[in-house]
């Protein structure tokens, strides 16, 4: 049971990481970015490549993974994604649904289409069993827990204790005041879909062990990722985290104790969670 | 007789070339005998779009699960045939009926809430039915599909042939009745209190129209044309497998609907032909990476603007 | 002007003409395969067998040209029996071939039947497919035959309790059901079978499960593709050291991804009809040949499915010379062919059109620095235990 809790954390953190890029995209530009998928796609395959080939240490490589995808992240932005803010949400969708399937097929190209498998170093492919094997907690899933702790902790300070934190938070309570306040609000989106993108760089990165890495993982994976957002909310950090957490932890323990059930026990909560609190589950006052 | 009521009662009139334009589609499983399955596929599809545009284009409500009730439709009508009786118009009123029951009880679940939880909830729903399909596997065949659904001839007298002729005059038929329905129910004052209600909601109860009975209504409706759809595609194939439901085909009836345009009776058969076209050509020379083109269209369409697309001289126009 | 209007006709005359003699001297083959979406390896693996079945042995057979048409039906049965019925109707194709997995065969199965065309199942393993029409001749596998193959060895090897996990559909249930009886009959036990389903599969539950049930094996069946996954989950929860063995049907330690599964596959034994080290000329050459074609990609059961598959459409073509006849000569020269395969000797049964064929039981070793399947003991000739006809 504990060894369950274990695993709902750590697959809810991984989640968690994946999708605050997106819960922060949609809260601070109103921009419903479905190519989230795409950038952490793009993350786990920079790792997976760059360890095949430049043989490189495992957490180099996804510290790597996490830069060059925020590169791409903003280069994408200041082109592309700029044009598309004052869309209607439908053509947004569209947009990024477009350039999901045209990073999918490219990968497809570009690598093939079979699952990538990535060789962990060997410290993280040991087991710890506590209390005669009542908590068994797989190294690498203690890994990504400390790492997503880490980041958690990164992420708050940065939005509470920074002034650019302060500025973003400005920016997503409304755009136009904080504009007339002079705070560079193109800069701003800029930064933020970066850092954004590259977090789900590194989730990619950090989840193709566990997750699997293969072309179609954006279109895989996406239905989470909206799921922790939409439950989560867009005005806080804490949301999607808590959100995050209790979409691993029902996943993993719907599937153990009524694998007859499977996914379902996970959308049917999800709808009754919605139906319930349409704005999600941690924001405070109106839709 | 007023003029607001004069330019509504000529604006409600169907313009020649609509009579023209079905006219033409009604000939062509004749005049391209080759392509009949093409035709009776984009067809179906078209009427799905139909639907989808009655909730999107017409009353604002955005879903991405709209395949719920085309799966369930297709599963009816499917096991109508195989296990009570294989007339089709009968299989269809099966699918009317199960499909509406599910659509009320659905259009519960968005009334309330933003786009963002619209959008989850009907996701929701299609995948839940799905993951039934899989598990109810005596009943539908799960993973492997409902085989051996044989239809009877439509109105008794008119055989399910290999060239696929009587499977799209079929779905031409059906979808030019509910054509012409629509067109009435868009332009009475029903219709127009929808479009008020998706241009501003809070105005529309303002004035006191009844929002959440429209909601409710015009969504089993909607449901109930995307299971009519769903009934005629397991009819003309004879099958009908999990992905009736799936998030592919919700996806790709909203990328119809937005290529041809929302708001329009005529969006959803234009898109409809539009995407399967491209889709038929650019696969026939890239069968593994015609995604790859589809996305790119898709970036380009939503970038330039759909209005300026068909006009490439204001391309230059700050993009 | 009347010379022109000669020359014109002339040449319509000569091209139309050319055209039908042309079409009389072509043979379509269709290749319905999965090249987009979760089973594209598949589709991958077949065509490129296809194509070097091609090259290597001509596309000129008893006067004929070989046309080859592949088409992607994305994994969706609607699709895969909208493009049969176009390659029959419109390409008039003779025979059709591939289908990735069994609910695209099943779709397609009634349109055989209704058109008289052949069909080359060359890569699904559900038992019933070949009941589905009587046009259906298969050149892969099916899963009682491993299943079963497994249901013997375990117990012999001191494996008595054993936890089944399978891919919730048609193959998958397949496996689970004759390993189960197969273990009984032996006096051993299975005792829990787990299913997950086909797509997206989490494996972490279930195998946490399964180390909560302490058995003396998993077995496992999952489609071509996701063995990896399991592999690495199952060490990632350290079963191997809990004393918990692994075996299962060859598609867990696929050629396509053995190699980079990593010294945790070692030691796994399978049952399968197919592995790349088959120690025999024919298969060496194969490998050799399909390696150097698609770039150091080494192929797998699907590809000697493929392969196979061709081969019996070109010979089934000599026999009827040309395919007159049409599909039903086709067919009736298809059924009770024997010939040699790089999985070793292979027949399809005359009265069940299915394939008979050994069953290998292998090893995970490591061979010149790479992960092979290397056969230590043979069933020969197995027959498809699950046929109810």
């Amino acid at each position: 049971m504990l060894t369950l809790l274990f695993d709902g954390v750590a697959y809810g953190m991984l989640l968690f990481i994946l999708a605050i890029g997106l819960s922060v995209t949609l809260g601070l530009m109103n921009f419903i970015n479905l190519a989230h998928g795409a950038f952490a796609m793009a993350g786990g395959y920079t790792t997976v490549l760059l360890m095949q080939h430049a043989d490189l240490p495992f957490f180099l490589c996804v510290a790597l993974a996490f830069l060059l995808t925020a590169l791409l992240g903003a280069v994408l932005e200041a082109t592309l994604y700029r044009r598309m803010y004052n869309k209607p949400h439908l053509d947004q969708v569209l947009f990024s649904i477009g350039l999901t399937f045209m990073a999918v097929a490219a990968v497809d190209y570009f690598v093939g289409s079979t699952q990538q498998l990535i060789q962990l170093p060997a410290f993280l492919k040991g087991r710890t069993e506590l209390w005669d094997g009542a908590l068994g907690m797989g190294h690498y899933r203690m890994a990504i827990i400390i790492v997503c702790a880490v980041l958690v902790l990164v992420l708050q300070g940065l939005l509470t204790q920074t002034r650019f934190g302060a500025q973003l938070r400005a920016s997503v309570d409304n755009q136009q005041v904080a504009a007339g306040l002079g705070i560079r609000v193109n800069t701003i989106f800029l930064t933020t879909f970066a850092l954004g993108s590259g977090l789900a760089g590194l989730g990619g990165a950090l989840g193709a062990e566990i997750l699997g890495l293969d072309p179609v993982f954006p279109l895989k994976f996406m239905i989470y990722f909206l799921i922790v957002v939409a439950v989560g909310g867009t005005s806080s950090l804490t949301g999607p985290l808590l959100a995050a957490l209790l979409l691993g932890i029902a996943d993993v323990a719907g599937k153990y104790y009524l694998p007859k059930l499977g996914a379902f026990i996970v959308y049917s909560l999800v709808i009754v969670i919605l139906m319930w609190r349409p704005q999600g589950l941690f924001t405070r006052g109106k839709v | 007789m007023s003029a607001v009521t004069q330019s509504l009662r000529l604006a409600a009139q169907p313009r020649w070339w609509s009579f023209a334009l079905w006219a033409v589609l009604l000939v062509l499983p004749y005049a391209l005998p080759t392509h009949a399955l093409l035709i009776s596929e984009i067809t179906i599809i078209a009427l799905f779009a139909l639907s989808l545009d009655l909730i999107l284009g017409y009353t604002g409500i955005v879903s991405l699960g709209h395949a719920a009730f085309f799966g369930m439709g297709a599963y009816s009508a499917a096991l109508f045939a195989k296990h009570i009786h294989p007339d089709p118009l009968l299989g269809l009123a099966a699918a009317t009926g199960l499909t509406m029951l599910l659509g009320a009880v659905c259009s519960l679940g968005v009334l309330r809430g933003s786009d963002l939880t619209r959008l989850m909830v009907t996701l929701g729903v299609a995948l839940i039915l799905q993951e039934l399909a899989n598990k109810f596997d005596g009943l539908t065949g799960g993973a492997d599909g409902l085989q051996g659904v044989v239809m009877g001839p439509v109105l008794g007298y008119f055989e399910f042939d290999l060239y696929g002729q009587t499977a799209a005059w079929y779905a031409l038929v059906v979808t030019l009745l509910v054509f012409i329905g629509l067109h009435h129910l868009v332009h009475s004052p029903f219709g127009f209190s929808l479009q008020a209600i998706r241009d501003n909601r809070l105005r529309a109860q303002a004035i006191g129209i009844d929002v959440n009975t429209r909601l409710v209504t015009v969504y089993t409706l909607a449901a109930v044309l995307a299971g009519v759809a769903g009934g005629l595609q397991a009819q003309t194939t004879g099958f009908a497998s999990l992905d009736v439901f799936g998030f592919d085909r919700s996806a790709d009836v909203l990328l119809m609907l937005v290529i041809g345009g929302t708001g329009w009776l005529w969006g959803g058969l234009i898109g409809a032909v539009v995407f399967k076209t491209l889709h038929s050509v650019i696969s026939a020379w890239t069968p593994q990476y015609w995604t790859f083109w589809l996305g790119l269209f898709l970036v380009l369409l939503m970038l330039v603007g759909r209005e300026r697309l068909l006009r490439p001289w204001t391309w230059r126009r700050n993009i | 002007m009347f010379d022109r209007l000669l020359v014109v006709s002339l040449a319509s005359v000569l091209s139309l003409g050319s055209a039908m003699l042309q079409a009389q001297e072509v043979f379509k083959i269709g290749l319905i395969l999965p090249m987009t979406g979760q089973s594209a390896s598949t589709g991958k693996q077949i065509e490129a067998a296809a194509r070097l079945y091609i090259a290597q042995n001509g596309d000129k057979v008893a006067g004929k040209k070989i046309e080859l048409v592949v088409k992607d039906d994305g994994g969706v049965p609607d699709a895969t029996k909208r493009i049969a019925q176009e390659l029959v109707v419109n390409n008039k194709v003779g025979v059709l071939s591939g289908f990735g997995l069994t609910p695209l065969a099943l779709a397609t199965a009634p349109l055989a039947t209704q058109s008289k065309t052949p069909m080359v199942v060359m890569a699904a393993a559900t038992s019933s497919i070949t009941e589905a029409s009587p046009f259906i001749v298969r050149t892969s596998f099916t899963l009682p035959q491993c299943a079963v193959a497994m249901g013997d060895w375990a117990p012999k090897n001191g494996i008595r309790r054993v936890v089944t996990l399978v891919s919730d559909y048609g193959p998958g249930i397949d496996a689970e059901r004759y390993f189960k009886e197969r273990m009984l009959l032996n006096s051993a036990q299975v005792v829990e079978s787990l299913r997950v389903p086909l797509r997206n599969p989490d494996f972490a539950p279930f195998l946490q499960k399964v180390r909560d049930l302490k058995p003396d094996a998993l077995f496992v069946f999952v489609p071509s593709g996701a063995g990896a996954a399991v592999m690495k989950q199952f060490l990632e929860r350290g079963m191997d050291k809990a004393g918990i063995k692994l075996i299962g049907t060859g598609d867990l330690t696929d050629d396509d991804q053995l190699n980079d599964m990593g010294e945790g596959a070692l030691g796994v034994v399978t049952a399968h009809h197919y592995s790349a080290a088959h120690p025999s000329a024919l298969n060496q050459k194969f490998v050799e040949a399909f390696k150097k074609a698609n770039n150091g990609l080494r192929p797998n059961f699907m590809a000697v499915g493929g392969y196979d598959g061709m081969h019996l459409i070109y010979e089934a073509l000599k026999k009827t010379k040309g395919g007159q006849g049409g599909g039903v000569a086709m067919l009736a020269a298809m059924k009770g062919h024997i010939f040699e395969s790089p999985r070793g000797p292979i027949l399809i049964d005359a009265q069940t059109r299915d394939v008979v064929h050994n069953i290998y039981l292998r090893k995970v070793e490591k061979k010149d620095g790479q992960f092979y399947n290397v056969e230590f003991d043979v069933i020969k000739d197995m027959k498809d235990p699950g046929k109810t006809k």
